[in-house]
């Protein structure tokens, strides 16, 4: 795999229509997740204290809003496609034989995919919804 | 895997060097607290009192010093992600890429240790009066 030389991440590949999407892909979510990652990061540690984001707080508060609840899918769905890329890259570097670097990266797929399901479903299913629409 | 080390230890011009090593650490670090973090929002439906235990956990004063581990490893990374998205879309800033290295250190800084000391206020909070009360006779 090519690298830049000055920052060492990966070259835009020169080859196949697959890498170079791949490619733009981990850094359109990248540009994505500096702005949702690092406010939801400051949102839970700065403006509000971990001490105080009970369940019974995010299903009355946080998720109480359309808002927040598309904001944290958003999130979700930036941060599972830039980490399965960005570690499908470092297993690759790592796992070189074939036949183990197919089954490291279908584990690493198939935990994606679980985690998009669980953290979906409980982001369209947690009631709250109902606070927000009898406000 | 030691051609793996091989190439994240080969000596290849300093700061690159070791930008790239922190962004492959930190980005992994920050994956695994992904994985945690999906699971754990995830009781929040399936079984809130387990969540609401997780978060007495984050809560705790071992849990803060590992989230300002977490804030550090998902701030370097986005910083030098940053610099590595500039370079990719202007080739020319490569002449600048030592400077970009020095500003994103800057802001980590800046924008870090204001963040850390609020993360860890209860725990440095409760060592103020403890510490005045030996250095000051009296007070406490």
């Amino acid at each position: 795999m090519a690298y830049n030389p000055i920052t060492r991440a990966r070259a835009k590949p020169s080859g196949g229509r697959g890498e170079t999407l791949v490619w733009y892909l981990t850094r359109l979510s990248a540009v994505a997740l500096f702005v949702l990652a690092l406010s939801h990061f400051s949102i839970t540690h700065f403006v509000f204290d971990p001490s105080e984001q009970t369940a019974e707080w995010i299903r009355e508060n946080r998720w109480s809003s359309l808002v927040w609840r598309s904001f944290d899918w958003l999130m979700l769905m930036m941060v599972l496609l830039h980490s399965a890329l960005g570690m499908r890259t470092v297993l690759s570097d790592i796992v070189t034989r074939p036949r183990a670097r197919m089954l490291v990266l279908s584990g690493l797929y198939i935990l994606t995919i679980i985690l998009f399901v669980l953290g979906s479903a409980v982001v369209f299913t947690l009631p709250g919804m109902e606070v927000a629409a009898a406000r | 895997m030691s051609r793996y080390l091989g190439l994240a230890f080969t000596y290849r011009g300093g700061a690159g060097s070791w930008a790239y090593v922190l962004h492959r650490l930190s980005g992994i670090g920050v994956w695994l607290f992904i994985v945690l973090h999906v699971l754990d929002i995830w009781l929040v439906g399936a079984n809130a009192e387990a969540y609401d235990e997780i978060l007495a956990f984050y809560a705790s004063p071992a849990g803060r010093v590992m989230e300002t581990l977490l804030g550090a490893a998902l701030l370097y990374h986005a910083l030098n992600g940053m610099r590595i998205l500039l370079i990719d879309l202007w080739p020319s800033l490569t002449r600048w890429h030592r400077q970009l290295w020095w500003l994103s250190w800057i802001l980590f800084f800046g924008l870090g240790v204001p963040g850390a000391l609020i993360i860890l206020k209860p725990i440095w909070q409760g060592l103020i009066p403890a510490v005045a009360g030996l250095v000051i006779p009296g007070v406490r």
